[in-house]
């Protein structure tokens, strides 16, 4: 099991910068020669997955379902471009893969599945799936008194899901102090802002409200993102919600909190102007 | 695994034949836990609740939640048994069936209680007659259907041996245990043969194989020889057994769930592709009006009466 955290903290968060570039180039990469996929959230969910897989989360890429992994549940499986790209990153599949994104036969759909990929916990891509199932392997570790954390990360526009709340219900009332949801906060969903469409603030208050203790960060800050999540949950005696404020196309200036960006895809122009960006 | 085969003419609710089946397992496998949504009484759980208090997850009154803890469990390395009204577990959760549990293909038994139209005055929201129809649509989940107390807990056993996805559908009508011979087994996509037969084939389950005994015993006595095929197990088919009953000239199915897309299509996909002989499709035709499930089993020909004219009919259809 690798645990990547160590006392050099400034240096890790700078590891993670790197890692977090890496992806959000890759990613568009796949997206382009795709020409399919969801950019902006890729963008806006790159450091929050960059965190966790180095500098969070135990894992074995060469055992990838030890019982004792912490667990990642990827709730907005639109999101594969940096999904793929950071378990590649990690070492679950090589990196040449990521070339066959969404092609025939490839194992990287649209969408993740766990028996296609390693690393993938359940197969998502309808929104509100993420988080019941996590409650789920949280309270198998609660009934084993297991150290395995479970931590998964759901869109905003997703949490207009009533599954999500249900789930909510039962992770507070179970006190799963192993449990983290990450939302990534970006405001926008497929065509609109989410407070436009059905708003969600005060979003910190409902999840109180439903049992959980809760955090506000800056979801593109990989120092604050790691010290709030690998810090232990132990003894805390609820579920843990992060509301990561993100921006839709985090890191590309003409994608940068623009709507158009959730499955938009890039021309020639536009992706080589991208990588002259992401440097 | 096959026990003793009962031969009591007393009627059984197949749900306490589950509940003691799954408290004896859970004894063995420290792996097995029960999810309800607010179900436990309904699946007659109550046993187990007290004898394994840290083994039984309700979730409320929650079954999107329900089917996708039982996910989360078998990622976390339990062997979940779900249980809740057939109705609420499959429709009200049937996107969760689907990509949680049967596209994820995960080691999950759902337990569909109180099927068909046990909740026959409380109308067409708590019938379960559309729910193999739905699950049948997801090609990997095994679905079985059994047909009284023996075959619920060897179903129950089987799906606790199987590693992937099982629907069972347990039915709270009260129903006979079946003559079987002493060496009876039950597998997942074996058909059984209750009664042979030349004429024509009943293929029944649940908690029609009974009445399909009966007409077959009473068809007897006007010279009509007909077999009584239990299909418990809807995905796998028993083809081979479809394929037999095909050289009996005339197939007629029975079984509490609709017409469209249930026991009855299965096997008629079989039947179009072999060895296509007059068939008739008894069930139910959609949304039935309110009365008791004995009241709808009369008034829909699901009785001794009608499926014996069903046979004869399709007899004469024969070319």
């Amino acid at each position: 099991m690798t645990s990547p955290v160590s006392n050099l903290r400034s240096d890790i968060a700078a590891e993670l910068r790197a890692h977090a570039l890496w992806i959000r180039r890759r990613s568009f990469q796949m997206v382009y020669e795709a020409q399919l996929g969801h950019p902006g959230g890729d963008f806006s969910a790159t450091d929050i997955l960059a965190t966790l897989y180095f500098g969070v989360m135990r894992y074995d890429p060469s055992n990838p379902r030890d019982p004792q992994r912490d667990r990642f549940v990827m709730s907005k499986g639109h999101c594969t471009g940096a999904f793929y790209s950071v378990l590649a990153r990690a070492g679950y599949f090589p990196e040449a893969d990521l070339a066959t994104y969404m092609q025939p036969l490839s194992m990287l759909n649209g969408h993740p599945n766990r028996n296609y990929l390693p690393g993938v916990e359940t197969n998502t891509g309808p929104l509100g799936h993420g988080l019941p199932v996590a409650t789920g392997i949280a309270i198998a570790g609660q009934i084993d008194k297991a150290d395995f954390r479970t931590f998964v990360l759901t869109g905003d526009g997703e949490l207009q899901e009533g599954s999500n709340w249900e789930a909510a219900l039962t992770a507070g009332h179970r006190k799963l102090e192993n449990l983290t949801v990450i939302i990534d906060r970006n405001r926008l969903q497929q065509g609109a802002g989410t407070e436009d469409t059905a708003s969600l603030d005060p979003l910190d208050d409902k999840w109180r409200a439903f049992g959980w203790h809760v955090e506000i960060v800056d979801g593109h800050d990989h120092q604050q993102l790691l010290d709030l999540l690998s810090a232990s949950p132990k003894g805390r005696g609820k579920p843990l919600c992060v509301i990561a404020n993100t921006f839709k196309g985090k890191g590309v200036s003409f994608m940068h909190d623009n709507v158009a960006w959730h499955h938009g895809v890039p021309n020639k122009d536009q992706y080589e102007q991208a990588m002259r960006e992401l440097v | 695994m096959s026990a003793a085969a009962p031969s009591k003419s007393d009627l059984f609710d197949c749900r306490d034949s589950f509940a003691a089946t799954i408290e004896a397992l859970a004894e063995a496998d420290p792996r097995i836990v029960t999810v309800v949504s607010d179900s436990v009484g309904s699946s007659k759980l109550g046993g187990f609740r007290t004898k394994f208090p840290d083994r039984m997850v309700n979730v409320g009154i929650a079954e999107q939640t329900l089917v996708a803890v039982g996910a989360g469990l078998a990622n976390g390395g339990k062997l979940p048994f779900v249980s809740a009204a057939s109705c609420f577990i499959t429709g009200r959760a049937l996107e969760q069936v689907k990509a949680d549990i049967a596209y994820s293909n995960v080691n999950v038994k759902l337990i569909g209680q109180s099927s068909g139209v046990a909740y026959g005055e409380l109308g067409p929201t708590h019938h379960s007659i559309e729910d193999l129809a739905w699950l049948r649509l997801f090609n990997n989940m095994k679905l079985i259907v059994p047909a009284d107390p023996w075959q619920t807990a060897e179903a129950i056993k089987a799906a606790a041996a199987y590693d992937g996805p099982v629907f069972v559908r347990v039915s709270r009508m009260a129903v006979p245990a079946l003559e079987r011979p002493a060496n009876a087994v039950f597998e997942i996509g074996m058909a059984e043969t209750l009664i042979e037969g030349v004429d024509a084939t009943i293929i029944a389950n649940g908690t029609m194989v009974h009445r399909a005994v009966a007409v077959a015993k009473a068809l007897a006595a006007e010279g009509i020889s007909a077999r009584v095929v239990n299909m418990a197990t809807v995905n796998p088919l028993d083809e081979a057994a479809i394929a037999a009953a095909t050289e009996t000239g005339a197939i007629v199915t029975v079984e509490e769930h609709s017409v469209r897309g249930g026991l009855g299509g299965a096997v008629a996909e079989v039947v179009v592709g072999t060895n296509p002989v007059p068939m008739r499709i008894l069930g139910f035709p959609g949304f039935v009006p309110t009365g008791s499930a004995d009241w709808l089993f009369d008034h829909f020909g699901l009785n001794d009466a009608g499926i014996a004219d069903a046979v004869r009919q399709t007899i004469a259809r024969k070319k």
